[in-house]
């Protein structure tokens, strides 16, 4: 069809997490320019079970952007060439006709690879379990004028809770850091008056899970932040580092 | 102490370490190369050797500089063990990596950038620290001075001067605001001030120092 692309796809394919895996290269034809770049890989899939082939195993959930699960790193960057958006909100028209496309899973070793494009990335739930909590009574939720909150830190607040947990900004890092995604989770909590009761010990068993994971440290590239499909901001990990040093030297 | 050492071998003490000892060499970067600046002037190293006098037989100055040379060592040493830590959270390397559409190259090449700044130190205190403080051939008719213009009559000399300031300025340029960010200094009221100070920093004293040998190269000054 006119204005349909042909395009030359290069996918990680590796069978399970012991065995090392390799590019193979595969050409889809016709493929419309509105489809996601998730639409296109079942484009190929179809074609793939068809053939009796393996198909390429890739993490999705709600392809409307917000759940985070499709962790594809496209062209050397997480989730493609746009910037604000997950692979599936990603679409054929951001690429041209004839063009080759390499796909890979995020390459870190705190996600080791399940199959293919598919990531283990259980060491986020691991951080956030280490310390992502608040302390609530149970019963009836209070009534919520009771706790007076600063707007802007309502906003900031707000705004680290964005993060989706996608993994994006460890697989942009030079160094596979996860500083912007356990930041995150640490502000979100940080800021409100709720979170206040394990302030000074979140920080640090939080810190403490994400180095024991093998995450890198931070050289402040700033790819995280420019990677994040929800705009999570820097800012965040100087908060972080700001909680973590104070927990230091007032904890007992 | 335990709490101490543990806090300063996580991934963000690391950085800590890092960040201070990175402010506290931008600190006598400016005392450095203001007493240098001195040559311009062109009084015929009058001032400069007043000054090198003065910083090579005041108690407080020489015990600042074993604090200083304590300061680079672990400048280094920490580099050296986060570059080592970072190496290896990414066993699998990517094939593309489009590293330019989100990050500036120098910002993802700081350990290239020290390493390179630490070959020319090896050269440069060779120059200049080995003979005013290890030899007996610093004289008042062979003054650091004399000592600069001989030196920077090799062309070669010249050129890895130049380079090595090259080198530091973009270490600086990122060095300086990255060192904030890590001490948790990020805030929408100061961090731009503090990026364009870091920016000024790291042109001005670069160039600086890059003209100085340049300026006795071709004998701008006498």
């Amino acid at each position: 069809m006119e204005g349909n692309l042909n395009l030359t796809l290069k996918i990680w394919r590796q069978k399970n997490t012991q065995t090392a895996g390799k590019f193979e290269t595969y050409q889809v034809s016709g493929i419309s320019t509105d489809m996601s770049f998730l639409e296109m890989i079942d484009v190929l899939n179809n074609r793939l079970i068809e053939e009796g082939d393996d198909p390429v195993a890739f993490d999705h959930d709600c392809r409307e952007g917000i759940c985070g699960m499709c962790s594809m790193y496209i062209n050397g960057r997480p989730h493609g060439p746009n910037r604000g958006v997950t692979t599936c909100q990603l679409h054929m028209r951001s690429f041209k006709d004839g063009e080759t496309i390499t796909v890979e899973p995020w390459r870190a070793s705190a996600f080791p690879v399940i199959k293919d494009l598919v990531v283990n990335r259980s060491a986020f739930d691991r951080i956030i379990a280490a310390g992502g909590f608040i302390s609530v009574n149970t019963g009836n939720a209070q009534d919520a004028n009771n706790l007076p909150i600063n707007k802007d830190n309502a906003d900031d607040a707000f705004a680290a809770a964005a993060c989706i947990g996608c993994g994006a900004c460890v697989a942009a890092c030079k160094n596979a850091s996860a500083m912007l995604f356990t930041s995150a989770k640490i502000s979100q909590l940080a800021l409100l008056p709720q979170g206040q009761i394990e302030a000074a010990t979140r920080a640090q068993a939080m810190v403490a899970q994400m180095d024991e994971e093998g995450f890198g440290a931070c050289s402040n590239t700033g790819a995280c932040e420019a990677e994040c499909p929800k705009g999570i901001s820097i800012e965040n990990i100087a908060r972080m580092n700001r909680e973590y040093f104070s927990a230091t030297f007032s904890s007992k | 102490m335990a709490w101490l050492t543990k806090s300063f071998n996580s991934s963000l003490g690391k950085k800590l370490l890092m960040a201070i000892t990175g402010l506290f060499l931008i600190s006598f970067l400016i005392v450095h190369c203001g007493l240098n600046a001195t040559i311009f002037l062109n009084d015929g190293g009058v001032a400069f050797n007043e000054g090198a006098e003065f910083m090579g037989t005041n108690p407080v100055i020489r015990t600042m500089e074993i604090v200083l040379f304590a300061g680079l060592l672990l400048h280094i040493f920490d580099g050296l063990r986060l570059w080592l830590d970072n190496k290896k959270k990414r066993p699998v390397a990517y094939a593309v990596v489009d590293g330019s559409a989100n990050s500036k190259w120098y910002s993802r090449s700081m350990g290239l950038l020290g390493t390179l700044l630490l070959l020319f130190l090896i050269i440069h205190l060779k120059h200049f620290w080995y003979f005013s403080r290890l030899t007996d051939d610093l004289t008042e008719a062979h003054t650091l001075y004399n000592e600069m213009q001989i030196v920077f009559q090799s062309p070669i000399v010249v050129i890895i001067y130049v380079l090595g300031c090259i080198s530091l300025g973009y270490h600086l340029l990122h060095g300086f605001q990255s060192a904030f960010q890590s001490l948790g200094w990020n805030h929408p009221k100061y961090s731009p001030t503090i990026k364009t100070i870091g920016a000024v920093y790291a042109v001005v004293i670069s160039a600086t120092f890059a003209s100085m040998p340049i300026a006795f190269y071709f004998h701008l000054i006498h």
